[in-house]
């Protein structure tokens, strides 16, 4: 019995110890400016960066249309939006894979082991979740709105734009979902990126190098900067949303 | 209103003035490599001296052999580093690949509990392989169609056994070397690694691992690796040239010393072996 207890109080320490090595190293990477954990950081920034923008570009019209005009098949379209906010990271990453290939249709353009090409990837990510979310925050707009907007004189014009303008914070809330789910996969920047140190190691790509190399303090201390990042981005979207 | 729009205007040509995504440089190369050259941290050591010696850049992804293989035949890569002879003979063979040289070796060993519950330490690898069925020992397989794996299951063919498949002892991870062993390690099993990556084991748990060498030492355990450029015929977008040069660099006496001076915890991980 002694033993048994001793071998699970043994056991678990080493892996409390490997958490709070993780703290201590993640505080060390960042203040010290370790090169590497930077440039993992710059990486997952700017790919997360492009690849939210491109998806709201293309994402919020496409959901303001699927939520603020009735047609023929809306419901079904619904539907498929709906099921695409499912689709797993590694499928996506095996479908942009076998696209930019050099032997696939956009092999050409030498995409593949780059930061576009994940952002190609992560936009496919992150479209439908924009989409189906801004469909619902104008659905869920208040009706009476729309006559009172109307019965202040606005032409059509300015009727789109204030329902867009009222219906910001559900849209908000769907662009901050989605840059939580393009932060933080992996399956689409091992496959695509290739985990190339100095080039497409993002945050979550290294932490699963780490892992694999039996480093767990380093992968906790990366997983902490990590959040320590979307910390930032939630606070400055915050500060966004209490001044508009 | 308009605030808002001029914000993200703002910031969409901030995201578009962000210097560069890495564009294409003529000095650099893609190469595909396996997970031990990578997670020992051997590249690490040797590229910088590549870098300098060149000014070429050398990229490179870790995966198993078998996908190394096949991003080689999609002409995703311009080289290979590689440690599966039968296969990459098959692949240079098929005209994907050329100038294949062999640059270095180390041992693949069988590693298990310290107790030794199945009682294999010592024995010749069939036998021990033979042992560890009967006695129903925990294996832990790489089962990813690695370099690795495609040993271990020719090992399992040599020493006159079915490979295995669904057995409750045989456990498949689909994972990388280190990963695997350490899951041999929570399970209590039996798993067959390359020794670099067993030294680096040793080193991260500081000298002591609960896993020891129980099998070493047989002539069929030798893990060659080699280095494959991508044949210019099957892709002609390959850069052969700057392939041939990293080719010969490390063939060349200068880098063959950094290989053999690469030691963790006081021991050597690989063995150069290139023919000059």
């Amino acid at each position: 019995m002694f033993s048994r207890w001793s071998h699970f109080i043994a056991y678990h320490r080493i892996a409390m110890d490997f958490i709070l090595e993780g703290f201590f190293q993640a505080f060390t990477l960042l203040l010290s400016g370790n090169a590497e954990t930077y440039s993992a950081i710059w990486s997952t920034v700017k790919v997360s960066s492009y690849s939210i923008g491109c998806s709201l570009l293309m994402g919020i019209p496409l959901g303001f249309c699927l939520g603020y005009f009735n047609f023929m098949g809306k419901k079904s379209l619904r539907t498929i939006v709906d099921t695409l906010m499912a689709l797993p990271t590694v499928f996506i990453g095996l479908l942009v894979y076998a696209l930019l290939t050099h032997r696939g249709p956009l092999g050409n353009f030498g995409l593949l082991f780059s930061l576009p090409g994940i952002a190609i990837g992560q936009t496919i990510l992150a479209m439908p979740i924009i989409i189906g979310l801004t469909a619902t925050a104008v659905e869920s707009m208040d009706q009476k709105l729309r006559i009172t907007i109307m019965s202040l004189g606005a032409n059509r014009r300015q009727l789109f734009l204030s329902s867009l303008w009222e219906c910001r914070h559900g849209i908000l809330a769907g662009a901050i979902a989605a840059y939580g789910r393009v932060m933080t996969e992996v399956g689409i920047s091992m496959m695509v990126g290739g985990n190339i140190k100095w080039h497409t190691r993002t945050i979550t790509t290294a932490i699963a190098l780490e892992t694999n190399k039996g480093q767990f303090g380093m992968g906790v201390a990366l997983g902490l900067v990590l959040l320590a990042i979307a910390f930032c981005v939630n606070v400055t979207i915050s500060f966004l949303r209490q001044r508009y | 209103m308009r605030r808002l729009i001029v914000v993200f205007i703002g910031m969409a040509t901030l995201a578009c003035l962000v210097p560069g995504f890495a564009v294409a440089q003529d000095k650099s190369l893609t190469m595909a490599t396996t997970t031990s050259t990578d997670n020992t941290g051997l590249l690490d050591e040797l590229i910088p001296h590549f870098l300098k010696k060149t000014g070429i850049e050398l990229k490179w992804t870790a995966t198993g052999t078998g996908k190394a293989l096949k991003m080689g035949e999609n002409c995703d890569v311009d080289i290979l580093m590689v440690h599966a002879p039968p296969a990459e003979k098959k692949f240079v063979g098929s005209g994907f690949g050329t100038d294949r040289r062999e640059i270095m070796y180390n041992d693949f060993v069988i590693i298990g509990p310290g107790d030794d519950p199945a009682g294999i330490k010592g024995k010749a690898i069939a036998e021990a392989l033979q042992t560890i069925k009967s006695k129903q020992g925990v294996f832990v397989s790489r089962g990813d169609n690695s370099g690795t794996n495609k040993k271990e299951l020719s090992l399992w063919k040599a020493a006159g056994l079915p490979v295995p498949e669904r057995e409750s002892w045989y456990v498949q991870t689909g994972q990388g070397m280190l990963a695997t062993i350490n899951i041999a390690n929570e399970r209590n099993g039996y798993t067959m690694t390359d020794r670099g990556t067993y030294i680096k084991y040793e080193d991260n748990l500081k000298g002591n691992p609960p896993l020891k060498i129980l099998v070493e030492k047989d002539a069929v355990l030798l893990n060659q690796y080699s280095v494959i450029a991508i044949d210019k015929n099957h892709c002609p977008k390959a850069k052969y040239d700057t392939a041939k040069q990293f080719i010969e660099w490390i063939t060349d006496a200068e880098a063959q010393q950094l290989i053999k001076d690469f030691k963790l915890l006081g021991k050597p991980l690989f063995t150069p072996n290139a023919k000059m």
